[in-house]
């Protein structure tokens, strides 16, 4: 028996997300979604300015570049919200609506949802007619195949997500394209394409979110115009738009690509005729150009800077074009299991109580350029978050000396211990290290601070077990956002037992707990979303019980909209505004 | 032309001990950035190949990568292999075919999938743009200053500029840029904000978005020509030769225009020849303060994203600029100076 997944995900995630939470917004049951006027927030509880007005410049600015601009290396929300919406089409993509439906997933390239074998080993897709690049000729299976094999060369086109390649590869050790065998560089067994319209994934065990990791992969990829790793100067379009000029660290520019056929994709409004992107500019200029109309938005989608937040927070004029959304980001320590005392549970537990998560708010930046106070590990946007789940009472901020001091007295440190907090050398973190620092030593934890440099910290400073050891990382500073928005995009990476890495670790504690791992395994087979999310609610449970967790802030980022901008609204898959649905009011 | 005094083969000699000299100094320099940039991580045990890994790369992945971007040779191959970049470009591998780096060849960003040399050759002109129109500035701005500071020795005049030599000196680009924006840019609106724009595209526009840096960049340096040119001044003047000159009844203008002056420039050429070579290399508060797309901005971004081809090509373009002004002073002296005798 063969079901479609589209009755599966049509169920939705059963969420309980911030904005929904507000009330007055976000998607209907029946699918139709609110209007909401421009006021502060307001794109996170509805859409702003909806219209349909077609025309003139939509016009970022960064303060950067993008990480890469070919679909196969792009590993940030904003940069894969950006080809998503203007240059790359998917088998499947998130839907463009607010709310909760916007996490759900709807065919793209593929005329519909595939089919799924009953032993949900087998995923079938047949493409639409009419999907073509941007040069006309049209996309097939091949093209499809041959984008996802790219993945697979990380010596070349390193950078973007590889879970397709922990998927697909059973083995067989691919190569990529570049060093396959196979004359037509379609090598991989795993991904088959009996016509040009047809292309069949077979899985070697079940993956209940296999379908969420299509959205984060190039779509197609045609291999006559494969540059390899220059394939970022100029990607082929599938999408509403195809590159006009990119001009690395000053500009990219995009124009209307004649070969898009808009009855083929109900998902991109492809209001703008040109995109413009001005890369590389200083953070308060772009700021500066963003209050005074020259620009639309910022292309990062991480908030202005503290300059800009006090103008636009203390100026209703101002204000009334922000929003505050939560970007699915999390701010926590995390406590290793290995490194004494933390050996002993209750030395963790006196960690979470003597923890000041009002001064560690403060911190990032305070409750308005923050985020709100995070007692568990699964944030807003994530299906099983629990807002009452809070094991150390630490919602009301303050710390809790008495309780630390009897964990610490179960722990045989009445008097306390030393330990070290890791860090990197970046944006708020150190403060952040600092703020937990001055709250432990009330308690005689004396914690010294070891920052070190940001480009190796995840993948080789606390992300090697042995090193952790070697240097007594007790506490480690960590941020953490989902790929894609699950549990097991989210949490499972951070907590299965069986996920340890030698290098580039990111269960940082090494917690493996045979409980937790269990119920993960349930949780990654459960092809039900609404049971996988009950599923995951447990997991989290279990987790902040072993206090190998300690999170305290779900990121917000106060970022400021061009009042001439329409239909914004913030898209639950990103945490960020939906580029492909803007438009701008006045045509130019 | 032949510096006064010194006989043609004199002068091939001297030019060309020089130019030996300059290119012993690159290789030196060459070879020890290359070693701070490539040994040490390796020294300090990290692998320079997990800074181009995506944050889910396997061991097996790193591997790869080193393999491909060369890291898993000795550096001492890695060197040989840049240097022949240099002379000789050389070929790197971009997938499905090899991508070709014309020398000279100062690396390839596995950042931004470029070779060095464009990207530098890229951010040049508006780091030339700056560091030209702040050159002119701070140069006439300073020596007069100091002249006139030296003229009227002990005066108000003296006092006056020499405090402001002073102030120009203390203050740090990042205090006087910044406020210099906020003043003619954000309060009174005299110049406008913005992204640099080309000379060929806007004139105005581009002379309007650096003049701030200009004169900012000016100020420090041309403190430092105003000290030096009136205390050289005031020291030549005693000089004997000098006394003499006054002595034959030259006017007091003749013998400041054509003897004092003389002496003085000798200083401020060789200060102004290496200001020059290490503002082309890279001025880098100047560009981050004023968001001037150019060297120093690059290597920023580059130290900030671990781009080390890039860091390194920038360190060596900017010594290449401070060695090749060293030696264009050298020349300049001798013929400024006829004492400066060629041996």
């Amino acid at each position: 028996m063969k079901l479609r997944t589209g009755l599966v995900l049509g169920t939705t995630v059963a969420l309980t997300l911030g904005m929904t939470a507000c009330g007055d917004g976000g998607s209907g049951k029946d699918g139709t979604t609110s209007k909401v006027s421009a006021e502060f927030n307001a794109a996170t509880k509805g859409i702003v300015n909806s219209s349909d007005k077609k025309g003139g410049t939509l016009r970022f600015g960064y303060s950067s570049d993008p990480d890469s601009l070919d679909p196969t290396r792009i590993y940030y929300a904003s940069g894969q919200n950006f080809m998503r919406s203007f240059y790359n089409r998917t088998l499947l993509t998130p839907d463009s609506k607010p709310g909760d439906d916007g996490l759900k997933l709807v065919p793209d390239m593929a005329e519909a949802m595939p089919e799924i074998s009953a032993d949900k080993l087998t995923y079938t897709f047949k493409l639409k007619n009419g999907i073509k690049f941007e040069d006309g000729t049209p996309v097939t299976s091949k093209d499809v195949k041959y984008a996802i094999e790219r993945t697979f060369a990380q010596d070349v086109l390193s950078g973007g997500p590889t879970y397709l390649i922990d998927q697909l590869d059973q083995g067989q050790n691919y190569p990529g394209p570049y060093k396959d065998t196979d004359p037509d560089k379609l090598g991989l067994k795993s991904v088959q394409t009996p016509d040009d319209k047809t292309i069949v994934f077979k899985l070697a065990k079940p993956f209940a979110d296999f379908l969420y990791l299509l959205p984060m992969a190039p779509g197609a990829v045609p291999r006559a115009k494969d540059t390899g790793a220059k394939y970022t100067e100029h990607p082929i379009s599938t999408g509403p738009y195809m590159f006009e000029t990119v001009d690395p660290g000053k500009k990219i520019t995009m124009v209307r690509n004649p070969n898009w056929d808009r009855n083929t994709d109900p998902v991109r409004k492809a209001l703008p005729d040109r995109i413009e992107v001005t890369l590389q500019m200083q953070p308060d200029e772009l700021d500066k150009q963003l209050l005074d109309g020259s620009l639309d938005l910022d292309f990062a989608q991480t908030g202005v800077q503290p300059a800009a937040q006090a103008k636009v927070l203390l100026d209703k004029n101002l204000k009334k074009n922000a929003d505050e959304p939560v970007t699915g980001f999390i701010r926590y320590f995390t406590i290793s299991t290995k490194v004494a005392p933390f050996d002993n549970i209750h030395c963790r537990r006196a960690v979470q109580y003597a923890a000041d998560k009002v001064a560690l708010q403060t911190a990032r930046g305070g409750a308005d350029a923050g985020g709100d106070i995070g007692t568990n590990m699964l944030p807003p946007n994530i299906a099983g978050h629990d807002p009452n789940l809070d094991p150390f009472g630490s919602k009301q901020g303050k710390p809790q000396i008495d309780k630390a001091k009897q964990e610490l007295a179960e722990c045989g440190k009445p008097n306390g211990f030393e330990t070290k907090i890791a860090v990197r050398n970046k944006g708020k973190e150190p403060k952040t290290a600092e703020a937990l620092q001055q709250a432990l030593a009330q308690v005689g934890i004396k914690a010294t601070i070891d920052q070190s440099d940001a480009s190796l910290y995840f993948r080789s400073t606390i992300g090697s077990p042995d090193n952790v050891h070697k240097k007594g990382y007790g506490i480690m500073t960590a941020g953490w956002g989902a790929d894609f928005p699950t549990g097991t995009g989210f949490l499972q990476v951070l907590v299965d037992g069986r996920l340890i890495q030698q290098s580039g670790n990111n269960n940082y504690a090494e917690l493996n707990d045979p409980e937790i791992n269990g119920l993960i395994d349930q949780a990654t087979a459960e092809s039900d979303p609404a049971k996988a999310a009950e599923l995951w609610k447990q997991i989290n449970a279990k987790v902040m019980d072993t206090a190998t967790q300690l999170p305290f802030v779900y990121d917000k980022a106060l970022n400021y909209r061009n009042p001439r901008l329409t239909n914004v609204y913030v898209y639950s898959y990103f945490g960020e505004w939906d580029f492909g649905s803007l438009g701008v009011s006045d045509g130019k | 032309m032949a510096p006064a005094g010194g006989r043609p083969m004199d002068v091939i000699n001297y030019i060309l001990r020089r130019v030996l000299t300059s290119v012993v100094l690159m290789i030196i320099i060459s070879m020890v950035t290359f070693g701070v940039f490539f040994m040490v991580p390796k020294l300090a045990g990290t692998n320079p190949a997990e800074l181009y890994v995506g944050k889910q790369a396997t061991p097996a992945d790193v591997a790869a990568t080193a393999r491909k971007l060369g890291l898993d040779q000795p550096v001492t191959v890695q060197y040989a292999r840049f240097v022949k970049g240099l002379v000789a470009g050389r070929d790197f591998d971009d997938g499905p075919n090899k991508t070709h780096c014309d020398a000279p060849c100062f690396g390839y960003s596995f950042r931004n999938d470029r070779p060095v040399w464009p990207l530098l050759l890229d951010r040049l002109p508006v780091t030339i743009s700056l560091a030209i129109g702040a050159a002119i500035i701070w140069l006439i701005g300073g020596v007069l200053a100091g002249v006139i500071s030296a003229l009227r020795r002990g005066g108000a005049l003296d006092r006056t500029v020499m405090v402001l030599a002073l102030a120009g000196v203390s203050l740090p680009i990042y205090f006087t840029g910044l406020l210099a924006q906020l003043v003619f840019v954000h309060t009174l609106h005299w110049l406008p904000g913005g992204e640099y724009v080309n000379f060929a595209d806007d004139p105005a526009g581009w002379a309007g978005k650096l003049f701030l840096g200009w004169v900012t960049l000016a100020l420090l340096y041309a403190a430092t020509y105003a000290r030096l040119t009136r205390a050289q001044m005031l020291e030549t003047v005693g000089e004997d030769y000098i006394r003499t000159a006054r002595a034959k009844g030259l006017r007091e203008r003749t013998v400041i225009a054509k003897h004092v002056m003389r002496s003085v420039l000798t200083p401020i050429v060789t200060i102004f020849g290496l200001d020059i070579g290490s503002l082309l290399g890279g001025a880098i508060l100047t560009e981050s303060v004023f968001g001037l797309p150019g060297i120093g901005r690059l290597s920023i971004d580059a130290v900030n994203t671990k781009d080390l081809p890039v860091v390194l090509g920038v360190t060596l373009f900017g010594a290449l600029f401070i060695v090749l002004a060293n030696f264009i002073v050298d020349l300049l002296y001798a013929v400024i100076d006829p004492r400066v005798r060629l041996g």
